[in-house]
Parts: C-alpha cells; structure tokens; sequence
C-alpha cells in the first residue's frame, strides 16, 4: 500500500481555503435514463472515471474483471462500476436505482442511475423524484424508443424541468451529424408538450469519451456543449425558498414539562422568531417564540433546515399537523384530483382501501374515480377500470379525513404521496396532487335525535354485524338461516345480506372480475352498516374473498360490534358437495373467475370465529356461533 | 429536490438536515428503535446527528455495540465514554455461544469468524430486543451493493433483504409500515461520502477515537496488509516481532482484520489532505470483503448490516 504524506505545518489553512470552496460548491442531483444497452452505466461509469474517482484498487480489479467485454481505449467496461448487483451482472442489465457519487472542482453529483428494462419503470420515478436535472440516453442506432418516450413522460410528471438529450454510440453511426439531427428533431416534437424548462441534444460517446469532458474532434460539426461542462453550469436553481412556508410536523419534542416544541423540516418558504402561524387542520393560531436547535437558536429558518419551533401558547398540535402563515394556508380536503404511477403488480382498483402517506400524515384512502389512463407512448389518454404496474392514471382520491396539501406544481413535498398496501405494506403507487376538490367539503353529516342508541333501545338489543366469509358451498348461508331464526325466535330483530340475493338486485350491475367484487363487498359494507344503525343485528353472508376489503367492512362498521365469522371448509368437501352445481361449470370453464377454482380466495388471517364446515354439522356451528352472538347482545352468557 | 449554492444551504448543511429529518421519522414511527455503534468515524457523525435531531431531549432509543471481544482496546475506551459523557443508552451483546466456543479470527478464518461473532451476534441481540428499527451508518459510496439500498431498507422475519422486491423510495416520503416480526434497517448517512463524513467532522469538531490518527504503533505484515498487534492474543510467527510504526487506520473494526495505512496524518486538516489524494478505496483495509465477489451483497442477504 503506497505511503501518502502531506506536509502538517501548512495543511490547516490548505484546508480552510479547500473547505470555503466546498461551502460555494453546489449540488446537482440528476437521474440517467434510456432503454436497456443504450449505454447508461457506461455513460455514468465514464463520468467516475474522467473525474477521477475510480481508485487505484477499483481500477485493478476493473481491468481483471472487462477481459472478454466490450471496451474503450481505457481497456474498462465502465458499466461494471455501477452494475452493483450480482444478478444484474449476471443478466447483464441494471435492474434497481443506484446512486453515484463524483464532484468536479465546481459542483458536487449526486447520480441515479435508473433501470431501462421494461417492468423496472418505477424504479424511473423514484430515481426522478429526487432530480433536478435527467439524461435522457437514446442509442444513435436505434432513434427514439417507445421506453425514451415513457420515460420522458415520467420525468414531466414528477416534475423534472431539466432534460439533456445525450445521443450515444454516435461513433457507431460513423459521427454522422444527419443521424444526430433527425433524432433530436424528433425528440423536440414529442416533449414539447412535457412542459421542460430546458432542452439540450448532444452527440456522445460514453464509450469513447467524445463530447464529455471536452469537443470531440470526430464532430466538428458540432457547436453546442459539451457534457460535463454544462452538468457543471446549468442553473437548476429552486424558488422553495420564496414559496409559502409549509412546515409539516414530524415529531413532538418533549424532554421535561417546561419544553414543548415541535421538531420537523421546513418543507418550503421560510419562518422567522415572532411570526404568527396557524395549524392547518384546526386553523388555530399561535406565535413562533425560539428556532431551537442544538448549535443554539435562531432568527430564522428556511425550506430545507431541520429544526425544533416552540409557540407562545399551548396549542393542541401532534404529528402530522403542518403550521403555515395565515393567509398562505394549504389545500384541506379529503378529496383530490392526482395523477399516479402504479408500481405495484397487483393491479389498482377504485373502492378498495389503502394507506396514503404526504408529509408526516398517514390515512386510509381510496380511489374513488378512475378518470382515465394515460399511454405514455402516444400521451393519449383512454377509460380504465383498474391501473396496472407502470402504468399512468388520473384518478380522484377520498381520504377517511381531511389533509392538508399543496397541489404538486406549488409545492413538490407538500403535494406528493404514496399508497400503501394495508397487508402486505408494499408501496403500490406514487403520486402527485393536482387540485383539491371542495365538493367534499360542503358536503356533511345531517344529523338527527333519534340515533341507534334510541332505535336498539326501542327494540331492546345490541346492534352488531356477523360476517360470514368462505368459499361458496362452505356452509355460510344454511348456519347463517339457522342464527337468524334463533335470534328471531329469543324475540331479536335480524336480517341476513345473502350474496346471492343482493347480486339480484342492489348489485345486479357487478359482475365478478375483482374490481366488481371489491365494489360489491364495499357496497354490502355500507347497506350492513345502515341497517345496524337502524339497530338490526346484521348478519351478511358473502364469500368477500379479499382480506382487504373484509378489512375495509370492519372500517366501514365503525363502532357497530363487527364479527368475523370464517366457515373453514376445505375446497375438495366444498366441491363434493356442489349443492348450485357451481364447481362443475366452472372446472368445465363455463363460470369465469369462479373463487376457489379461477380467482383467489384469500383466508383471514386472524377471524374471530372459525366454523370447521367439514368437521361440524351445521346445527353445532350455528349453536356455538350463537352462544357468542346471544353473549354481545345481551352481556350475559348462555 | 435539493440544490445547495448561495440561495440555499450548504452542501453539507443540507445532507445534515436530511439524516436528522430521517432520524426523527424513526423515533416517531416504530416502536422500538436501536442505534447500531461500531465506534468507528461514521458512527460518531450518527451519534452527534441523532443528539441533533433529538435536542434538547435524549435520543429517545438504546445505541447497540456487538462486541466480538477483538476490538481495539482504544475503541472500547471511546464508547464508554462517550456513553458517559452524553448520557445514551449503551448496550453491548457478544454471541455467547460463539464466546464459550473460543470462535476467533485466527483458527475460524474470517468469513465463518465474522458470521458467528457479527451477523449471527447481531441477529440475536434483534431478536432479543425486539427492535422493529435499527439504524446504521452505512453509505452509499462504500461499496457497490450499497449504492442501490433504500434509506428504509425491509427486512423480513429471518432479517433477510431481498434487492429484488425493495421498496420504491420516493421524494421524502418513507414507507415504515412493518408486519409482526419484520424489521427496518434506517441508514441515515446514505447520502454521504467518506469526503463529506471528514469534512462534517472537521467543521462540526466532532470527536473520534485516536486510531484515525498516525501515531507510532506495533504492527506485523499479513498478505501485504499492515495489522496493529493490539494485545498479547495475537498469534505471532515464530520468532515475529512487532515492529513500530507511523499508521492509522481509515476504517475500523476487529483488530485482526483491520489493515493499518503507513501514514504521517495525525491530525484532521492532515487526514483530509491525504484522503483527497488517495488512491484506494476504503473498504480495502476490510479483509472480509474481498473473500468473494458479491461478498457484501451475499452477507447482506444473510442478515449483515
């Protein structure tokens, strides 16, 4: 290992000047993106090595490593510095974002460096999301790609304004200026409608060096810039500073009973001692008193700056709240209209419930209108009843309460989201806000005196809701017939939602697919709950094969009591038995999406009641069963 | 979008502002967050982020230490007093198995030695503490597999990752919702480069233990890599002397698998002017890493930090 010395009297004051450069330095945070071999990692591979930051030992392990590759002069695959991933070497293509590191003497990069394979496109957004600039990569061979179009229309989406179009492998075209022109003529067309604030084509080969760091003799037909130079000088400058000031409360500092602040990141705008704030959810107002933060208070804090604010009075502010200026207050609705990249292979689909997360605030939400989706080859927009993996759609969101929220072109961080699986806890979707809509706001509950309180008095029960769930033949609707005579015959007031016959009516436009069931389940959810609130005991027999939209009827009932009942019965008895005649047609092919044979059944994870269909003949399933439903209803057992 | 320069903050002010806003977002989030320590520079930039975050109260969770028991004597100084001295939680788990079995670096061999006393000693001191988060200081600049790890990185039940099926991270917005039994690791420096981690201490004047610095120390030549015979347990070849030297150490860890750079940076400004010249990558002075190609990755999936 080679000895590096530096001589100590004189480094200190080296260091202080080298240091006050550091401070000038900027940031650029920019993304490569482009189909597969279009060239990315080498590009990226290229730009490590020009600045000089492949190390002596990467380098010798490199040089081992590109025998039998493709190389420069240089003798190196570059591509094998980013291609981190054992699979990804292997397979030969990037398949995840990764991030890069190099600086030049004037400006820092931070580089991601997106997947070109088709199914990995979310992995383009993420890497966009935190952009400034992107490198659109496009091989000169081949022109414009149906993925350099979607990928441009990502990056216009999360709201890149920065694209340098990089034409590669031009030495491959033999540096022919016709070749280059053409497809930055056709690329101009296409994006002019992205909305980029800028838009530079240049004519490279990451291979070979041309046009990165210096012109490339091979072009001398080419006046414009070269790459690494403008990377250096392109102003990206953001005006977060000067927007309102949004700051979205992460966490409550409290060390002792004479300290209370609130500790978060000013997301926009910035806030100064003695400026009056208000909460954006309950409008109240405060004044700011200290900036804490542990180099000492100050005066002021800007968009970007973590810090701690404490206020003259005690106001009722937990995580999750945004404090604002007055007059400079967010969107608060629970409805809004979002575009969204779903990124998730299980498919969208309006009416099922899912987590969103913006800023500090979590809440349940759904889709409630898909408008339409939108090609992102053609940018023509088309009907759809559910989004699939990658794909782009307009859709109106309904939050369980209200948020507040920014539309995305004001305000990134405060008009950005994500949906959670509420199982699985995958991120499916991400998306960005592009107006709130006031229809939810003036539209609330009339209330009225006689409440189920009264109703389930007058009749002398406890309202409550059983929940039947099982694979069709199970048993469901003949123990579900038994409880309901039982009851009726201890003199209480039931009714049982039977699948079947709602589809006759109520439901007779749902088919089967899953986004038909999930609005089925939905809508049997809503009618049950009415009905307990009329202070019936609801008994509801549906196969609801989801566990998210059983989850989403225990939501729906609120504090009416809400029992699941599984009828565990396996699918061979289930089939044997055949009572409708059902199974046969649909192993003959003649039922689509029949539950158990074509489409899922998902089993609860954790029922309350499990019914062994198999083991127990109906009349003991329904006695058991009773027990525990004559026990809530009356607080006595029997 | 960040963007430093005149109108905005620092390039370092803003990578600090990031690690504490991702710090707060553990605390408020899980129920029983951990610190991972390793002593070394990276974790002394963690710990004075997470006072940062945190001020005026205390972190709010435990910091872990896994002991092999082959540290360097000067680190276990520093942690306790830094434990002491800034009034954290301390805990320190050693594989008591691996321990009662006498498992060391010189008759195991490193891969199995570093499994046993690290990895499996890290997944028991998860398990027994039932922590739903624990943070580390890793970066994105160490190492290839790294470079492509979330900043809220999922972990399965058996804390397993799967680079396959990683969560898209996007904006600032984390997803930290966990099933029973799954666990997060948080790496609040992702964004940092072993330059910024330097400059940050210099300008923060954060403390970090004496073996950074070139002094003269006792080492021996293992494979062309320097090793500081730090006490009487290493196994010398016969008739083998140690012999003093001016070294320091860029990365820390087990002292029998920590190579040592010949240097004569005993001071920071010296440190820093020496790394910008450097040739080589950090990691190297690690011997664990170079067992295999895709070493990191593989112990990763197993469970590594």
């Amino acid at each position: 290992m080679a000895s590096v010395s530096m001589t100590a009297p004189t480094a200190e004051t080296a260091l202080d000047l080298w240091l006050a450069e550091q401070t000038d330095k900027g940031l650029l945070r920019f993304l490569t993106c482009g189909s597969v071999d279009d060239g990315k990692s080498t590009l990226i591979g290229r730009l490590l090595y020009d600045s000089q930051l492949i190390l002596d030992d990467q380098l010798a392990s490199l040089r081992k490593e590109s025998r039998n590759r493709t190389t420069g002069d240089e003798g190196i695959d570059f591509s094998l510095l980013v291609d981190g991933l054992t699979a990804e070497r292997e397979q030969g293509i990037t398949i995840d974002v990764a991030y890069r590191f190099f600086s030049t003497d004037k400006r820092k990069f931070i580089v991601a460096d997106t997947p070109g394979h088709e199914q990995y496109t979310r992995n383009m957004a993420t890497g966009a999301s935190n952009a400034d600039l992107a490198i659109v990569l496009i091989d000169a061979r081949k022109g414009v790609l149906t993925q350099t179009r979607r990928h441009s229309f990502i990056l216009s989406l999360i709201g890149v304004k920065h694209v340098v179009l990089a034409v590669n492998k031009i030495d491959l075209v033999g540096y022919d200026a016709t070749v280059f022109h053409a497809i930055e003529a056709e690329y101009r067309a296409f994006a002019k409608d992205l909305g980029f604030e800028s838009l530079v084509a240049i004519p490279v080969s990451a291979l070979r060096g041309d046009n990165i760091l210096a012109a490339s003799e091979h072009m001398p037909w080419y006046h414009g810039p070269q790459l690494v130079p403008y990377l250096e000088t392109i102003e990206v400058g953001s005006d977060r500073i000067e927007r309102p000031f949004r700051f979205p409360v992460q966490w409550v500092n409290r060390p002792n009973l004479d300290f209370r602040g609130f500790s978060g990141t000013v997301s926009a705008g910035s806030v100064k001692v003695g400026d009056d704030i208000l909460v954006a959810a309950s409008r109240k107002p405060a004044t700011i008193t200290r900036i804490v933060t542990m180099d000492g208070d100050q005066q002021r804090a800007i968009a970007g700056e973590a810090v701690t604010l404490v206020l003259d009075r005690e106001v009722d502010i937990s995580r999750g709240d945004v404090l604002v200026h007055p007059g400079e207050t967010p969107d608060y609705s629970n409805q809004f209209q979002a575009r969204l990249v779903w990124m998730n292979d299980e498919q969208a689909i309006p009416g099922r419930s899912y987590l969103l997360k913006l800023g500090a605030q979590l809440v349940p939400a759904s889709i409630t209108d898909l408008k339409f989706r939108t090609n992102v080859n053609t940018l023509e927009e088309s009907a759809a009843k559910t989004l699939e993996l990658n794909e782009v759609g307009t859709v109106t969101i309904a939050t369980d309460k209200p948020i507040a929220f920014d539309s995305y072109g004001d305000n990134a961080l405060s008009g950005s989201f994500i949906l959670i699986d509420r199982i699985s806890n995958a991120t499916l979707g991400a998306g960005v806000i592009d107006f709130g809509l006031r229809r939810a706001q003036n539209l609330s509950y009339q209330s009225f005196d006689v409440n189920r309180k009264v109703r389930a008095e007058m009749k002398g029960q406890t309202p409550q809701i059983v929940w039947f769930t099982g694979l069709s033949g199970s048993g469901k609707s003949t123990v579900a017939n038994l409880i309901e005579k039982r009851l009726t015959s201890e003199g209480r007031h039931a009714y049982i939602l039977d699948g079947d016959n709602v589809r006759h009516g109520l439901n007779k436009d749902l088919g089967f697919t899953d986004e038909a069931r999930v609005e089925n389940i939905r809508r049997v959810s809503e009618v049950a709950r009415l009905m307990a609130d009329a202070g019936l005991i609801v008994i509801v027999s549906f196969i609801s094969p989801f566990r998210n939209e059983r989850r989403l009827a225990r939501e729906i009932a609120g504090d009416v009591k809400f029992t699941e009942v599984f009828v565990n019965t396996p699918l061979e008895v289930c089939e044997a038995r055949d009572p409708k005649g059902l199974y046969a047609k649909a192993r003959r092919g003649e039922i689509e999406n029949f539950t158990g044979i074509s489409s899922p059944y998902e089993a609860p994870e954790k029922p309350d009641i499990v019914l062994h269909g198999a083991l127990q003949d109906p009349l003991q399933m329904a006695d058991e069963l009773f027990a525990k439903v004559f026990e809530w209803d009356t607080g006595y057992s029997i | 979008m960040t963007n430093s320069g005149p109108r905005g903050l620092s390039h370092l002010k803003s990578l600090e502002s990031e690690s504490i806003e991702i710090f707060r977002e553990v605390a408020a989030s899980f129920e029983r967050p951990v610190m991972m320590y390793s002593i070394g520079k990276d974790s002394s930039v963690l710990l004075h982020l997470a006072r940062k975050a945190f001020y005026p109260s205390r972190i709010p969770f435990p910091l872990l230490h896994i002991d092999t028991t082959w540290k360097f004597r000067e680190m276990i100084a520093f942690r306790d007093r830094m434990a002491k001295e800034h009034g954290f939680e301390l805990l320190v788990h050693t594989n008591p198995e691996g321990l009662a079995a006498n498992v060391n670096p010189f008759d195991h061999g490193s891969s199995r030695y570093t499994d046993i006393m690290k990895t499996q000693a890290l997944r028991q001191a998860l398990n027994a503490g039932g922590y739903d988060a624990a943070i580390g200081g890793a970066r994105r600049d160490e190492e290839k597999s790294r470079a492509k790890e979330r900043i809220f990185s999922h972990r399965n039940a058996q804390h397993a990752w799967d680079p396959k099926n990683q969560r898209p991270e996007l904006w600032r917005i984390f997803n930290t919702r966990l099933a029973p039994g799954e666990s997060m690791r948080v790496f609040p420096l992702s964004n940092w480069t072993e330059l910024d981690i330097w400059t940050y201490i210099y300008s923060e004047g954060i403390e970090i233990t004496p073996l950074y610095f070139a002094r003269p120390r006792p080492v021996v030549e293992r494979s062309g890599t320097l090793i500081m015979v730090d006490d009487e347990r290493y196994r010398l070849e016969p008739g083998e002397k140690p012999r003093e030297e001016m070294v320091r150490f860029r990365t820390l860890g087990c002292y029998p698998l920590t190579g040592a750079i010949r240097s004569d940076a005993a001071d920071l400004p010296s440190i820093i002017m020496e790394m910008q010249a450097s040739r080589t990558s950090e990691r190297e002075g690690r011997l664990i890493d170079s067992d295999q190609a895709g070493s990191m990755e593989k112990k990763k999936q197993e469970g590594y930090f």
